[in-house]
């Protein structure tokens, strides 16, 4: 934490700097960690709707046991690339896409492939928290295990590891019995978040998961982010690029110039703060634009 | 330093003492008028009276519109009396209408009605004689059978329109909003066609209930589908996005979310065909006993026990006619202010 | 692009972990996008449902459809059984207006003719509109936009409330209620308007006329008008309303110069859908109009008839052949309503989408 409120007292003086100098503290506050899951990657991606081409070849490959935040300013298609990779993206009558996703080296897309199997290795939580309001918080921690029939030795033991994940055991282990929506927005993404990781996803991808929250919140979502990140891999899109340096280790830059969203840059986080090679990159990361 | 002293909050352009002064003046003058004019003309009673007080009132308001500002106002001014009366216009029917019900049906009323039948009850013997139990049983009966048919297909087919969104959503819907206009005699021919001749059925309570259930599908189906609209969109996907198959995302997920508008959707349907008439009359038979078998054998209905009654013509028949009329009134405003309250909640959350 | 002239010192990862080549600026893992000149072909997305999703689809699907497969098995049983009528009476089924159903010893032909019966349904219909949308338009523009807050909520839940009453209600107080004023006022339209052929009394028989359930049928149908013209009204854009205000026009003027050319579709739409349902009506207009298969101008006159009420009236007593008449006739209805109410749900559809 302190490296964060010293950058945030340097951010009053020079916001790059800080910026860059968060990535690294970041970076250089990881030691050894449990490599889990398998990552994913996603290679010569391109997504249509309709006519409209709204991305542009795009191939990353996410490593696991990372954090990785895409950035990027707004409509240059970075929620609809997470939205390709659990194929989420096909329930919008118009979309199209090509290129390939691997998981455990396996194209997802591949057909004959049971999606709902490819769903329960890939977990999204949402920009607006949105705990199922007919089920009490036990039972939407566990309700993916319902949906997907998943048989479970101990639920409670389960049960409480997710929610001791997601950082938000402490707060309501006294009432699991009751319904999610008395929750704080904050305190209800959590509950999105434990409730993904019931199933034991290998990739969670994040869709701006911070953006209806005020910053404290934010900031326990960002530790639980950094925490999750021993054991799976997290894809994290985001609008707030402080946000992107405390929390990931690789970063990928999207840029719509009108047309196609493409992926401009893609690198170690604080290579993208304190060195991206790209000049539009650089101008992003200053706050020139966006 | 001055002291500011902060104006009173005011209304300049509302109406004041002064400026409705010679309004109100207009009003009792129109009244005036009207008096005297059936006073001292040969147009005489109620009806002469209100249509001369209509007159007077938009006369004398476009003439002094007219007089203190110009032809525009003058059009406005008529064109509000106009308006005005065609919205008190349409309370009046509702309040007679009911007034009637409770003041001809009450007599009737007893106890006693709903323990008889009137199987042995001449259609002159007095009302303390024979009831409507009979008719009670059987529109429950109808009820019920007609929402255990019409409810699954109801609630499938705004299924099909929400959940599944296939190609043929538009067509359906089509034919939804077709068959939300079938004349309810239409339905009740057809059932007798089919079940009856086709089939080679009795008159039953069952009969009757599916023709209701023809009636009943397009409410059902029309309030779901608005309802399981309004549940976002985010739920599914979430619910999805964790490996649910769709089927489960919809039940465990989707239609909890919409229950208690579900609920509404399928008393509404209840509340529609409740007091239909006309198909009953060629699918049930319209027994006088009590028949508590509702798949065969004459049946009756309180619909239907009215219409007999009507159609008897004695003096005791058409006070039972009517207080079979007011027990109608009941259940079905029972029903309404069911769906009111249900939709009014906001459920669990 | 170097040196914002920072220097700041990393603590280097663990070389042993495994993913520490990436924690390193080692960007040739992750290739960035080229504009790519051809575009590679769409790819077909293909899900191997559940077999429990394909059998919830199809349990959907085959629902979804029920609708439609009733509607077509109404048309198909109803026109069946029709047919041999409309074989025999041809074209003059619709237009011819004797029904005659002669005794079996008599040896003559029946004889089906609803073109009595439609005309009846047709002038009944057109009354009740007379009535009903005037007083539906103007209580609705009275809800919209005369109406003070506290009026309101009490007025819409008087009109729901009358769209929920049966219509065997309608009938019973109709007959017994309405009956004895209306048949007041006829007496009063003949006295004084009757040289207009309509109101003329080729005998003095005021009750059960067209008149008395055109009346009865306005007031059913009432509810339905207005709260269509109460939805299209609110949809009026709000500042074209207010640009009309601004102009100085007065609430009349923008009502005419606004509000109707915007809604007269919808309102259009409105009135047929009520004139759908008044023409469908059964028990309601049974009770207040006299059957009488002939075609008379005399609306005030008690004779009459609804292809609806024809129905019911016959039915008890048909004989097998007579009953596939009744089934033609409500065929003929059927076509009718399903018309009127495709034309209207067109239209309303139509101006909404404006």
């Amino acid at each position: 934490m302190s490296t964060i409120q010293g950058a945030n007292q340097m951010s009053q003086a020079n916001p790059v700097h800080s910026l860059a100098n968060v990535a690294a503290a970041h970076s250089a506050s990881k030691g050894d960690h449990h490599i889990a899951g398998t990552g994913i990657e996603a290679k010569n991606i391109h997504a249509w709707f309709g006519d409209k081409h709204v991305i542009d070849d795009v191939s990353i490959d996410f490593f696991p046991g990372t954090v990785t935040a895409l950035i990027g300013p707004s409509g240059c298609g970075k929620s609809t690339f997470i939205r390709i990779l659990n194929r989420m993206h096909e329930f919008i009558p118009t979309a199209a896409m090509a290129g390939e996703v691997l998981l455990e080296g396996k194209d997802i897309y591949q057909s004959g492939t049971d999606v709902t199997k490819i769903r329960l290795g890939i977990g999204m939580v949402f920009q607006k928290p949105n705990p199922f309001p007919s089920m009490t918080i036990k039972e939407n921690v566990l309700s993916g295990l319902k949906l997907a029939q998943l048989k479970v030795s101990n639920q409670s033991e389960l049960l409480e590891s997710c929610l001791v994940r997601a950082g938000l055991w402490n707060e309501v282990k006294d009432r699991l019995n009751e319904y999610g929506g008395a929750l704080s927005g904050g305190q209800q993404q959590r509950l999105c978040i434990a409730r993904s990781l019931a199933v034991s996803p290998q990739v969670l991808l994040m869709d701006e998961p911070c953006s209806a929250l005020d910053p404290g919140s934010t900031l326990r979502i960002e530790e639980t982010i950094r925490e999750l990140s021993a054991s799976m891999t997290i894809i994290i899109v985001t609008h707030n690029m402080q946000q992107a340096a405390r929390v990931s280790d690789r970063t990928g830059f999207f840029l719509s110039d009108g047309g196609p969203g493409r992926l401009i840059e893609c690198s170690t986080t604080s290579e993208i703060f304190s060195n991206p090679k790209d000049k539009r990159t650089e101008d992003y990361v200053t706050g020139r634009f966006g | 330093m001055s002291t500011v002293t902060i104006p009173r909050p005011s209304k300049p352009w509302g109406v004041n003492f002064k400026q409705a002064i010679p309004d109100v003046v207009a009003a009792f003058a129109t009244l005036l008028i009207t008096y005297a004019i059936v006073a001292y003309t040969p147009l005489k009673g109620k009806l002469a009276f209100v249509i001369v007080l209509f007159l007077v009132a938009v006369i004398a308001s476009a003439a002094i519109s007219g007089i203190r500002r110009d032809r525009k106002a003058a059009l406005n001014s008529i064109s509000t009396v106009m308006i005005y009366v065609a919205g008190m216009f349409v309370i009046f029917p509702l309040g007679s209408i009911l007034y009637e019900i409770i003041r001809r049906g009450i007599g009737g009323l007893s106890l006693g009605m709903f323990s008889t039948d009137m199987a042995v009850t001449a259609s002159d013997a007095p009302l303390s004689e024979g009831g409507l139990i009979h008719a009670v049983v059987g529109t429950f009966y109808i009820v019920i059978i007609a929402s255990l048919i019409s409810v699954p297909i109801g609630i499938l087919t705004a299924l099909y329109l929400t959940e599944i969104k296939g190609k043929a959503a538009g067509t359906i819907r089509f034919f939804v909003q077709a068959m939300s206009g079938i004349p309810s005699i239409v339905a009740g021919l057809f059932i007798y066609a089919v079940w009856m001749i086709a089939l080679g059925n009795q008159y039953s309570a069952a009969a009757g209930a599916m023709a209701l259930a023809i009636l009943m599908i397009p409410t059902v189906a029309r309030t779901s589908e608005e309802v399981l609209k309004l549940i976002p969109s985010d739920l599914r996907e979430a619910g999805l996005a964790m490996g649910g198959t769709q089927w489960r995302t919809v039940a465990m997920i989707v239609i909890p979310a919409a229950q208690s508008g579900l609920i509404t959707a399928v008393i509404l349907g209840v509340a529609r065909v409740a007091g239909e008439t006309a198909p009953l009359l060629l699918t049930m038979g319209g027994a006088d006993a009590l028949n508590l078998n509702p798949f065969a054998g004459n049946s009756s209905a309180i619909p239907f026990y009215v219409w007999k009654n009507f159609l008897l013509g004695t003096e005791t028949a058409i006070d039972r006619a009517w207080s079979g009329v007011l027990v109608l009134m009941i259940i079905v405003l029972f029903f309404f202010s069911l769906t009111r309250f249900l939709s009014g909640r906001k459920g669990r959350f | 692009m170097g040196g914002f002239g920072i220097n700041f010192t990393t603590r280097s990862p663990s070389r042993n972990h495994p993913s520490a080549h990436f924690l390193r600026g080692d960007s040739s893992i992750c290739p960035v996008s080229t504009a790519t000149s051809t575009l590679p072909p769409k790819r077909e997305i293909t899900t191997k449902p559940r077999f429990s999703d394909k059998v919830f689809r199809a349990v959907v699907t085959t629902g979804g459809f029920s609708s439609l497969v009733i509607l077509g098995l109404i048309s198909l049983f109803l026109l069946y059984n029709g047919l041999n009528v409309f074989r025999t009476e041809g074209l003059g089924f619709i237009t011819g207006f004797d029904w005659i159903v002669p005794l079996p010893e008599e040896g003559l032909p029946a004889q089906y003719g609803i073109g009595a019966m439609l005309y009846g349904t047709v002038v009944i219909g057109l009354i009740a509109l007379f009535f009903a949308f005037p007083i539906s338009v103007g209580a609705a523009l009275f809800l919209s936009y005369y109406a003070p807050d506290w009026l309101k909520k009490p007025m819409v839940l008087v009109i729901d409330v009358m769209a929920a009453i049966p219509s065997i209600v309608f009938g019973l107080w109709g007959f017994f209620v309405l009956m004895p004023h209306a048949e007041y006022w006829a007496k009063l339209i003949h006295k004084y308007l009757g040289f207009i052929p309509i109101f003329d009394m080729p005998a003095n028989a005021f009750t059960r006329s067209p008149f008395i359930a055109g009346l009865v049928l306005a007031i059913m149908i009432i509810p339905i008008i207005t709260s269509i013209s109460r939805e299209i009204f609110a949809q009026t854009p709000l500042d074209r309303i207010q640009a009309a205000y601004a102009l100085g026009a007065t609430k009349w003027s923008m009502i005419k110069s606004v509000v109707f050319p915007y809604g007269r579709g919808g309102v259009v739409g409105g009135a047929m859908l009520g004139l759908g349902r008044a023409i469908g009506e059964t028990v309601a207009v049974y009770t207040v109009l006299n059957i009488v298969f002939d075609i008379r101008i005399e609306v005030l006159l008690s004779a009459g008839g609804s292809v609806a009420s024809m129905i019911v009236n016959k039915f008890g007593e048909a004989n097998p052949d007579e009953l596939k008449a009744l089934m033609a006739s409500g065929f003929v209805l059927f076509l009718v309503t399903l018309l009127i109410n495709f034309l209207a749900n067109f239209i309303i559809n139509r101006t909404a989408r404006e």
